[in-house]
């Protein structure tokens, strides 16, 4: 118990630590990678509380997937944060209070169950203890037996949102080269090569 | 003060001792891989290939790893320093930490998790900083093209390599390494009443999806033909242009530490882990990690092989084949894996 509670706080600290240097740091690439590492410890508590599916897609989507295309945009753009950051204080007020509202609804739900235990027996899907059902198998169950058609929507709409930036963004321009991968692979001598008889001194 | 040392102190110093065994054997085994992929490739130029140093060249590795600890690491001085010293031990790190969950044989594993095969991926998806990282903090124009180009590559085939693992894993159902190999215990030859031998393997069931992991495999771990981000001839080296010495080195290995990796994941998932050819005693009484070594070596030497003979590939060209070809491809064969088993094993 003692180690895990070790864990806990280290996991904890540096995912707190690093999450407020993503917002501090003048640079904005140490941003992302601050960011990173804020994922990373994110995936080492998930992995406390025996949640290794979703610590394992944590590391593979935003990671590996998510991160990269941050890092991407940010080196590409030439930014200039000191500007970008002159007006913070004017948003300050806001931004406070979009995270008290946050705040508060986690300490609801959070509170909520830890003062009553009677509200996590209303959960309508509990989580099977982790000796009996493991933790893929487990979320496996929910996505894909009890909520397949809800599943399926989403994945639909996903489908659509990409179809949809691909349409507009895809341009097909004429008049330049094209390499029809097809049509080479088709070639055969015959329709490759002509062979010519060439007179001499005449040419073709 | 007894329980605390007999819970916490020997088991720390038992996984202190296995990862230390595990990590040296390693480091010679890709000491001699390294030689082994210069060699085949100067055999397949009729060349001689490192021959000098030691007999046939076989301390060639060791040599060069005395000349680049002994070099005098330059850092430009217009790069970011922490982040050009941080990448290389980022992407030797990682190559490294994946070989945690690999099973060399029936329990000779050091972390046998559910989720062996999510976290492999996982970690071979984190090997792409190594890259960016350094391209970037080198500050030139070459490394930079050379990390944005590889980061486009390496996430482009890990599509694939994700759903050619899914088929893997419907057939195995499950996620844990040491499961998928004993589930190719079985299969289309017992189906068919042989005997326990190589035809149970899922390379034979799965054949479309073996070629399309390999073909990934090559370009996850930059190796040539898709070997984009070093291109010699356009980039100079790519993300490596100004390293030097050590931190060159711990490229070098991080690579070659990943291309192993990929050489076992490609046991484990199709060519049954450490299972004897053919399930007869004599061969049974062969120790798996020999059986495991042969494979994953004989997958290298078709990596070695495809190195010395096969172009590299324009940058269109690669991405088309894992846009277009091998997305599709793997996702329909998801889609056929799954209907087969649903109609035949399940039903």
């Amino acid at each position: 118990m003692g180690l895990q509670a070790l864990f806990f706080y280290l996991f904890s600290f540096v995912a707190v630590a690093s999450a407020f240097m993503v917002i501090s740091a003048r640079n904005p690439v140490y941003s992302v990678l601050f960011l990173i590492l804020t994922f990373f410890n994110a995936a080492g508590l998930f992995l406390l509380t025996g949640a290794e599916f979703l610590a394992m897609i944590l590391l593979v989507v935003y990671i590996g997937a998510v991160a990269v295309l941050f890092l991407f945009v940010v080196m590409m753009l030439d930014i200039d944060f000191t500007e970008l950051r002159a007006g913070v204080l004017d948003y300050a007020p806001v931004g406070a209070l979009i995270g008290l509202v946050l705040a508060a609804e986690l300490i609801i739900v959070v509170g909520g169950s830890t003062l009553s235990p009677e509200i996590a027996k209303s959960i309508s899907m509990p989580i099977p203890a982790i000796t009996e059902r493991t933790n893929t198998a487990a979320l496996g169950d929910v996505l894909y037996t009890h909520y397949v058609y809800f599943f399926q929507i989403a994945g639909l709409v996903l489908l659509v949102a990409m179809i949809g930036a691909i349409v507009l963004t895809l341009r097909h321009r004429q008049n330049i080269k094209r390499q029809d991968i097809p049509t080479q692979v088709a070639r055969s001598p015959k329709t490759a090569v002509e062979v010519v008889k060439v007179k001499s001194g005449q040419g073709l | 003060m007894d329980a605390f040392i007999s819970t916490y102190v020997w088991p720390t110093a038992l996984m202190i001792a296995q990862s230390l065994l595990l990590l040296v054997a390693l480091l010679i085994f890709i000491a001699y891989i390294l030689l082994a992929d210069r060699k085949i490739w100067a055999a397949v130029q009729m060349r001689r290939g490192p021959n000098v140093v030691g007999p046939w060249g076989l301390f060639q590795s060791f040599a060069d790893l005395l000349k680049f600890v002994f070099k005098e690491p330059v850092i430009p001085a217009g790069s970011n320093k922490v982040l050009f010293l941080l990448a290389p031990l980022v992407s030797v790190t990682l190559a490294l930490a994946a070989w945690a969950v690999i099973p060399l044989n029936a329990n000779w594993v050091m972390a046998n998790i559910n989720v062996g095969i999510l976290y492999v991926f996982a970690i071979s998806s984190l090997e792409v900083y190594g890259v960016i990282i350094g391209g970037w903090a080198s500050n030139s124009k070459y490394p930079f093209l050379s990390a944005l180009r590889s980061a486009a590559q390496m996430v482009s085939y890990e599509v694939s390599i994700g759903f050619v693992i899914v088929t893997v894993l419907l057939c195995a159902g499950s996620l844990n390494l040491t499961d998928i190999v004993d589930s190719q215990r079985d299969g289309l030859g017992t189906m068919i009443g042989l005997p326990g031998s190589f035809l149970d393997w899922y390379w034979l069931p799965l054949f479309p999806m073996f070629i399309v992991f390999f073909i990934s495999a090559l370009a996850e771990t930059n190796r040539p033909p898709f070997d984009l981000v070093e291109a010699e001839s356009e980039l100079v080296a790519g993300f490596m242009v100004e390293y030097g010495s050590t931190p060159y080195m711990m490229f070098m290995l991080g690579e070659y530490a990943a291309i192993c990796l990929m050489c076992a994941l490609t046991t484990i998932l199709f060519l049954g882990g450490w299972l004897p050819p053919v399930d007869v005693w004599f061969l049974n009484w062969v120790p798996g990690i020999i059986w495991f070594v042969l494979k994953a070596s004989m997958v290298f030497f078709m990596f070695a092989m495809v190195k010395a003979f096969v172009p590299r590939y324009r940058y269109d060209q690669l991405m088309r084949l894992g846009w277009k070809v091998f997305l599709p491809l793997s996702l329909a064969m998801v889609f056929i894996v799954a209907v087969v088993l649903k109609l035949v094993v399940w039903a």
